[in-house]
């Protein structure tokens, strides 16, 4: 049976500005499946985002949105979640918004482990502004900034997110397409932060200069470098040379922000 | 018996012909027609919704 984005989009704001074949659509009816699998309410849920391709997405989505400054989804996710902590707050945003510009609000949200939700597509670039190359632009990847390859190595986004002490990271695909409402079910259900990182592609920006010669290409390269984390434990250091992990990656139950800040206040007021 | 076709509807003002669905089609239902896509072989639709989940348009809706 069919099912019903439109119950959930903002009347009259399709068609969205997404590229041709850019898997940010994907990602975003993934979103849509979740938030109705885990019945979330419209004026209890809020979707916050920075600046970038993907950062468009709450504005089509017909809940209690926020299109922030660029980077700063995770500072002004924060006071919604410290002004209303019974709100559901989900954060989207790309990969240059959230490891680049973002990068320090997301590291400090990871380590406060507030409950809340972030979905970063990671495209490999800064689409919106012209191809310039991101924090998980590849090593030798070709950008408008960098025509002769790309000398730095990629962030890990996942591993960042570990690292830095989110609570439950995962990763998925936009061609793996069920799989993307599965784990945003399980991330919003978790209480502390919660990083679901999305490749995806980018066919104008991204494809054209890699000699990527159609979406459909790039939509196959990640179906070819996914692993689930099932499979990756059966396989070898050599099997996995260039492929990316996908699934739940890490979880852990520790205190979270938001009841933790809850007793400081019982605190104070004695 | 008479098989009961699904209806795919395909909603040319947000289609941007980006191929997905003409290629993620197993029974090679759909086509594109200049620069969207369209139904070209309704009877070999087997309802498994591949057009409709990887659509990243919100174009396609396919009702069995």
């Amino acid at each position: 049976m069919s099912f019903d984005y439109d119950k959930y989009i903002r009347p009259g704001k399709l068609p969205h500005i997404w590229c041709p074949g850019c898997g940010h659509g994907i990602v975003m009816k993934g979103l849509i499946r979740a938030i109705d699998t885990l019945g979330l309410e419209k004026n209890n849920t809020a979707i916050v985002s920075g600046i970038g391709c993907a950062s468009r997405l709450p504005g089509y989505l017909d809940f209690c949105t926020l299109h922030t400054a660029h980077g700063r989804a995770a500072a002004f996710a924060t006071g919604v979640k410290m002004a209303k902590p019974e709100m559901n707050v989900i954060l989207v945003g790309g990969d240059g918004d959230g490891t680049a510009i973002g990068g320090n609000h997301f590291i400090h949200a990871c380590r406060r482990n507030i409950d809340m939700t972030y979905i970063i597509m990671n495209n490999n670039i800064y689409g919106m502004t012209g191809g310039q190359f991101s924090p998980c632009t590849p090593t030798g990847a070709k950008a408008s900034t960098t025509v002769y390859g790309n000398p730095d190595p990629a962030f890990d986004v996942a591993k960042l997110a570990i690292g830095a002490g989110a609570t439950f990271v995962a990763r998925g695909t936009a061609y793996h397409a069920t799989q993307i409402d599965k784990l945003i079910v399980e991330a919003v259900q978790h209480k502390g932060f919660s990083v679901v990182e999305i490749l995806d592609d980018c066919p104008t920006t991204y494809g054209r200069r890699n000699k990527f010669k159609s979406v459909i290409e790039m939509m196959n390269r990640l179906k070819d470098v996914a692993v689930p984390v099932k499979a990756a434990e059966k396989m070898t250091a050599e099997q996995l040379e260039g492929k990316i992990l996908t699934g739940v990656l890490y979880k852990e139950e520790r205190p979270n922000y938001t009841d933790e800040y809850a007793k400081v206040i019982e605190r104070a007021k004695k | 018996m008479e098989k009961k076709l699904p209806t795919i509807e395909i909603i040319e003002k947000y289609c941007k012909g980006c191929h997905i669905c003409v290629e993620f089609c197993p029974t090679k239902v759909l086509e594109m027609k200049g620069f969207v896509a369209s139904v070209k072989n309704l009877e070999a639709c087997i309802k498994c919704m591949q057009c409709e989940l990887r659509c990243p348009d919100f174009a396609i809706k396919v009702t069995a």
